[in-house]
């Protein structure tokens, strides 16, 4: 009646919308498995500054994280999926932030959340305050505002999901995979933290003057 | 066939041990083949939220915290039943006073054997 599927076959996903109607579901283990864990990442529970209070506003009856399968916020990073750096990352913090993220297990996301996780926000001329934590930790999400909205949390968090849904099943968080575990835990020294970014990660941008200019 | 009228516990039994060690199963064929496994000394170390752990992991606790613990209850308990007392006490017969003085005499009566046995003074 019909032609057989012939080997290596991959449908699209209008092929497979329309397998569905018929009540045949198509998937790989790599799929499922992205189903699953887009659906259920649990975050840290750890909160930095003001915007934690957002936070914790996105995780109650009005914004309801529970919706997306983040309500279950770890008191353990053994047991998180999710760093949500919430807030100002103080240099004092920094070497706290690094370390829960190494003790946190593979596959694991991180969320810049707010103005002073990015970049320092306010505080970015400031001598304590690390401009960006991104300077030592892979992120994959960074929301703008100061604070954001716990709406504009929760769209974060959909987009970590979306991000998450084409993800190779072995993933492990950074660039190609490589430093998810082993960012240095940064040290205090005589003037800053030492070192003072992650290599692999950051690089100060370089000035370019264009010629015209 | 003439089963014993328990029988079907047996099956209860075997489902419920079959289960969890399907899940097990499961979770044991992840961890060896799916799992990125990146163990490294700050992973592995203890949790100390975040701070350098200092020390070993497996520390004593006093056994004297669980005496302080018993001895709070004296309070709790009284304060428990104290307030409901103290919120109808207008409207209750002369004998519930009495029976309430009991009450705290024998809660009362623990607090100073044990105070007089020093269980008071952190050792």
């Amino acid at each position: 009646m019909s032609e057989p599927v012939p080997p290596g076959f991959t449908p699209t996903d209008a092929e497979r919308d329309e397998l569905r109607r018929h009540g045949i579901l198509l998937t790989s283990l790599e799929e499922l498995c992205d189903w699953g864990r887009s659906r259920s990442v649990w975050p840290l529970q750890f909160g930095l500054a003001c915007c934690a209070i957002e936070m914790i506003a996105a995780s109650m009856a009005r914004f309801d994280i529970a919706r997306f399968g983040s309500e279950v916020f770890r008191a353990s990073p053994r047991q998180a999926d999710l760093l949500i750096v919430s807030g100002t990352v103080t240099k004092k913090m920094a070497p706290s932030v690094v370390r829960l993220w190494n003790q946190m297990p593979d596959p694991k996301y991180c969320i810049a959340m707010g103005a002073c996780a990015i970049s320092g926000g306010p505080f970015k001329q400031g001598y304590n305050v690390l401009k960006g934590i991104d300077r030592y930790i892979p992120v994959d999400i960074y929301i703008p505002g100061c604070p954001p909205r716990p709406e504009a949390l929760l769209h974060g968090l959909m987009q970590l999901q979306e991000k998450i849904r084409g993800q190779d099943i072995t993933a492990t968080a950074g660039p190609g995979g490589a430093p998810g575990s082993d960012c240095p835990v940064p040290a205090f020294g005589g003037h800053d933290l030492v070192p003072p970014q992650n290599e692999t990660l950051w690089h100060p941008p370089a000035l370019v003057r264009r010629e015209d200019a | 066939m003439n089963s014993h009228p328990l029988a079907f516990l047996a099956l209860f039994a075997a489902v419920a041990a079959a289960f969890p060690l399907a899940l097990l199963a499961v979770a044991r064929v992840w961890f060896r083949f799916i799992q990125p496994r990146r163990p490294d000394a700050i992973k592995n170390a203890s949790y100390e939220c975040g701070i350098a752990p200092t020390g070993d992991s497996w520390i004593q606790f006093k056994a004297h915290y669980y005496l302080y613990a018993i001895l709070f209850l004296i309070f709790d308990v009284e304060v428990l039943f104290l307030l409901p007392f103290a919120v109808a006490f207008t409207a209750l017969p002369a004998g519930a006073l009495v029976a309430m003085l009991v009450f705290i005499f024998l809660l009362a009566e623990g607090l100073v054997w044990a105070w007089h046995r020093g269980h008071l003074e952190w050792k």
